[in-house]
């Protein structure tokens, strides 16, 4: 079983979105989908000063077995990128919800955070899919 | 449902993840297909090769009958036990598939093919096998272990029986010796020493478990296409197919033009190719840019485009490499079309990596 923090929020192509105490919100991917993807080996970052649009393909990910887009799963501003992942794309699969997030956004419409599914309902999703 | 080799259970119980290839459910991995790759490259891995098919070829003609049905010329094993890379032509010259055949005796060769093109292999060998005394009969009960890396021989010998072990450990590359259902070649798909093992299910599901539990790291598929792609050894059905000959695919080498009139299958076709020049070639590239190429990008090189036959990322160069066929004429950099974005890369020769060493300049 991957795990499913409940901390946070998820859309439904595997991606959680976090609200932090500055109003940012912080992206990655889920267990269930590093897991799925395999090992990463690059990852590559939208532009400083891009504006996502919600369901925009903006990270890509490549893994041992196949490139995959992330789509933005909510709409904003992109605040920072996660660094780190340049040199070692491989935290995504060790550390998916800590050291492996992807990007901070600076939320243009926060109502859009309660349209995603919360922890039970995301783990109720991926039971489904599944099965 | 696909096919299963002896070790599926064995697989399944060490948390492979298995994918279906070439109608085998086969290990993709164990786990980290990376930390496989760098286990051979440093020190040694097995992996379940028994998808492919192993044919005997038996009798008087046996050696006319190759010679005839292989692009490479079987005369040149000269002693028993050695083996040969090959290619086998349709009549355009295109590659039914890649294999390599060792002689065991005048009369007796075991040829080893791939896994998806078995049924195809077996009807065009048996075809051509009309015109000659042979019979042509395919091993199923057998499984095939490859055993790679710079210790591999070293931690595998104690494991072979009395009978093979010295004669084994001592073989130079390419060379084989059997004893019953023991048949142990000095041969790989890594660019690492080692052995291929062709032996009974029993003694076969033994081997696995003494060569785990002498710490040789079970390798899944994953790592064996990134390691055979450092390698610049090429995959049948990607770098390599029916449509392509053996001289736009980097394997002009396997091909015994001498003697002159030795007729093999393709062989008229090929001379056009190779007197007109041929158009394309299969080279190395190595991405300058960000990204993975990936099987199927397009290339734009000297006079004209290409394609990626196999690409991904090295774990040993920590870039994205892969063999591309581009224009004969294309030297120094092209660009890859790597999903929107035009990217450089750089063309070398392959072998990338051989011996756990870079052979390319980085």
């Amino acid at each position: 079983m991957s795990e499913v923090p409940g901390d946070r929020k998820y859309s439904g192509e595997h991606e959680w979105v976090q609200l932090l105490d500055d109003g940012l919100v912080m992206i990655g991917i889920t267990d269930h989908a590093q897991e799925a993807l395999g090992e990463l080996v690059y990852v590559e970052q939208p532009e400083d000063g891009a504006t996502l649009a919600k369901g925009d393909a903006c990270i890509v990910i490549e893994s041992v077995k196949a490139a995959s887009d992330v789509y933005a799963p909510i709409s904003g501003a992109l605040a920072e990128a996660n660094d780190a992942l340049a040199d070692e794309p491989e935290l995504v699969n060790k550390s998916p919800y800590e050291e492996g997030w992807l990007v901070k956004i600076d939320p243009s419409d926060p109502a859009e955070l309660d349209e995603l599914m919360d922890a039970d309902a995301y783990s109720q999703f991926l039971a489904e899919s599944s099965g | 449902m696909p096919d299963k080799t002896p070790l599926y259970i064995r697989h399944v119980e060490a948390g492979a993840r298995m994918v279906d290839f070439g109608g085998w459910d086969m290990p993709l991995h164990y786990g980290s297909q990376i930390d496989e790759h760098h286990a051979v490259r440093e020190a040694a891995g097995i992996f379940d090769v028994s998808h492919m098919t192993v044919v005997d070829v038996t009798g008087q003609d046996a050696e006319d009958y190759l010679r005839r049905l292989l692009a490479n010329d079987v005369a040149k094993l000269e002693s028993p036990g050695k083996g040969l890379y090959s290619c086998m032509l349709n009549e355009t010259g295109g590659v039914i598939d890649d294999l390599i055949v060792y002689c065991r005796s005048a009369d007796n060769y075991r040829v080893i093919v791939n896994a998806a093109t078995r049924v195809q292999d077996i009807d065009w060998m048996t075809e051509i096998a009309d015109d000659f005394a042979v019979a042509v009969h395919e091993q199923a009960a057998f499984m095939m272990l490859a055993i790679q890396g710079p210790k591999a021989t070293s931690l595998a010998a104690p494991l072979l029986p009395a009978a093979l072990r010295q004669t084994a450990f001592d073989q130079t590359p390419f060379m084989s010796c059997s004893d019953g259902d023991w048949f142990v070649a000095r041969t790989g798909y890594t660019g690492e020493d080692g052995w291929e093992l062709v032996v009974n299910v029993d003694a076969g599901c033994r081997l696995w478990d003494e060569a785990c539990a002498a710490g040789i790291r079970p390798c899944g598929l994953g790592a064996r296409d990134t390691l055979r792609l450092e390698a610049g050894l090429s995959l049948y059905g990607q770098d390599m197919d029916q449509s392509t000959s053996p001289l736009v695919s980097a394997l002009g080498w396997t091909v015994a033009w001498e003697p002159a009139e030795r007729t093999f299958m393709g062989r008229a076709a090929l001379e056009q190719q190779r007197m007109q020049g041929p158009e394309a070639k299969l080279v190395g590239l190595i991405l300058e840019d960000r990204g993975i190429m990936r099987h199927g990008q397009r290339v734009l090189a000297g006079s004209g485009e290409g394609m990626v036959t196999s690409g991904g990322f090295s774990p040993t160069m920590q870039r994205s490499i892969a063999l591309a066929r581009v224009p004969a004429d294309a030297v120094g950099t092209c660009q890859v079309q790597i999903r929107s974005e035009s990217r450089e890369a750089r063309i070398v020769r392959p072998p990338f990596v051989r011996h756990g060493r870079i052979l390319v300049d980085e």
